[in-house]
C-alpha cells in the first residue's frame, strides 16, 4: 500500500481553474446580450401560437402590449375564462381604451400614427374575447395591430 | 536599481464576481419573441355606404366554434387552404391581368385587384385555429408574391430574390444594391397582388 500512497504524495498538479472566469464571463455576455428585462410580469398563461408568415416586429416604433389567456396557477380567484392583462393586472375590456390613450399620451406626439398594438395571446384562448379587443382598438383608432406568434410550423397548432 | 516584480494581483475572486453577475442575467433573462402577423384593422366609418361586390369575387372562408373550416361552403382542411386561396386570386377570370397564371374560369375571381378574401370566425372559435388559418392565407398572398418577384426582379436586377427576401433585404441597413429600385419593385408587386382580407364581425 504504503508503494501507492508514496507516488500520490508526489501531488497531482491542481487542475487549473484560470479559464474558469473566462469561461462564465463568456456565458454572462451571451445572457447579457440576449436579455430583455421583464416589461411586466404576467398573471396568465401565455403560450403563443406559431406560424411561418412572421414578420419582425418593428421596434424602432413604439409598441404596447396586451396579454389574453387563462389566469395562471396562484391567481384563479380570477376565474378559468380568459382575461385581459394590462401592464401588471388584470382588466376590464372597458380599460382597453384608456390603456391605449395612456399609453399614447406617453409617447411624442410625432411617433402616435406609428403605435402597433401587439397581441400576445394564449393558444387556448378563444376568438370572443380577441375580436372584442380588436373591436376596442378599432373604437380607439388604434388600427395596427400584431399577432405576436412564434416561428414554426402552423399546423402543429392545432394539436 | 533592483527591480521589483509587482506582486500578482489575486484572481481567484473573479470567477464568483462573474457567477453572481451570471446568475442575475440567467434569472432575469426573457428571450422575448418579436415576430408575428402584422395586420391593420379597417376603421369604423361613420357612413354606411354599401358596396355592391360580386359574389364570385369573394372568398368565404368560415372557422366555426369546433375549429372546423368551411371555404366557399365546404369543409376543407388547413393545409388545403393555401393552395385553394392561391387558385382563387390567381384565377383572372377577366383576363385583364397579364401576370396571372390562373385557370381564367368566368366563375371564380376577375383578377387579384377585385378578389377578397372574406374571413369570418365565431366566438368560440380558438386562437391557435385563427392564427394557423391567417397564417394560410398569408402564405397564398405571399406565394403570389414570391413568384411575380422572381420574375420582376430578374428584369431589374434583383436576381434569384423573392419577395420575402425583398422585404428583408429592404429593411436590412448591410445591403448593398439600390434600395429605391427595389421599393419600387415592392411596391409594383403590392400593387398587383394586393392583400385584400376582409374580417366579418
Amino acid at each position: 500500500m504504503s508503494k501507492f500512497k508514496k507516488k500520490t504524495d508526489g501531488g497531482i498538479p491542481a487542475i487549473s481553474t484560470a479559464s474558469l472566469p473566462d469561461i462564465v464571463f463568456m456565458l454572462l455576455f451571451f445572457f447579457m446580450v440576449a436579455t430583455v428585462m421583464r416589461e411586466n410580469s404576467l398573471k396568465i398563461k401565455n403560450a403563443l401560437p406559431v406560424a411561418n408568415q412572421v414578420e419582425k416586429l418593428d421596434k424602432k416604433n413604439p409598441v404596447s402590449y396586451i396579454y389574453m389567456g387563462k389566469p395562471s396557477a396562484g391567481y384563479e380567484k380570477f376565474g378559468t375564462e380568459s382575461r385581459i392583462q394590462l401592464n401588471d393586472q388584470f382588466a376590464e375590456l372597458s380599460e382597453v381604451g384608456a390603456f391605449i390613450s395612456a399609453e399614447r399620451a406617453a409617447l411624442r406626439e410625432e411617433l402616435i400614427p406609428f403605435l402597433t398594438v401587439a397581441l400576445k395571446v394564449d393558444r387556448e384562448a378563444n376568438m370572443g374575447i380577441v375580436s372584442d379587443v380588436k373591436q376596442e382598438l378599432r373604437k380607439v383608432n388604434a388600427l395596427k395591430i400584431n399577432y405576436t406568434t412564434g416561428v414554426g410550423d402552423a399546423m402543429t397548432n392545432m394539436n | 536599481m533592483a527591480k521589483r516584480s509587482a506582486p500578482e494581483v489575486n484572481a481567484g475572486s473573479m470567477a464568483d464576481i462573474a457567477f453572481l453577475l451570471l446568475i442575475f442575467f440567467l434569472v432575469t433573462t426573457t428571450i422575448e419573441k418579436d415576430s408575428g402577423i402584422n395586420r391593420k384593422l379597417p376603421p369604423i366609418e361613420e357612413t354606411e355606404e354599401d358596396v355592391i361586390i360580386k359574389q364570385k369575387n369573394i372568398f368565404t372562408v368560415l372557422l366555426n366554434g369546433k375549429d372546423q373550416l368551411l371555404v366557399e361552403d365546404e369543409l376543407m382542411e388547413i393545409k388545403d387552404l393555401r393552395a385553394a386561396a392561391v387558385e382563387f386570386l390567381d384565377n383572372n377570370g377577366d383576363k385583364s391581368c397579364t401576370y396571372c397564371n390562373g385557370a381564367k374560369d368566368p366563375s371564380s375571381s376577375d383578377n387579384p385587384d377585385k378578389a377578397i378574401i372574406s374571413l369570418k370566425n365565431e366566438r368560440e372559435t380558438s386562437y391557435a385555429a385563427y392564427i394557423s388559418v391567417q397564417n394560410e392565407l398569408v402564405a397564398a398572398y405571399n406565394v403570389l408574391r414570391n413568384k411575380r418577384a422572381l420574375e420582376l426582379g430578374s428584369q431589374q436586377g434583383f436576381l434569384d430574390m423573392d419577395f420575402v427576401q425583398m422585404q428583408k433585404n429592404f429593411k436590412d441597413a448591410r445591403f448593398v444594391g439600390n434600395k429605391t429600385k427595389l421599393k419600387e419593385v415592392i411596391d409594383q408587386i403590392k400593387l398587383e397582388y394586393p392583400q385584400k382580407l376582409s374580417e366579418v364581425q
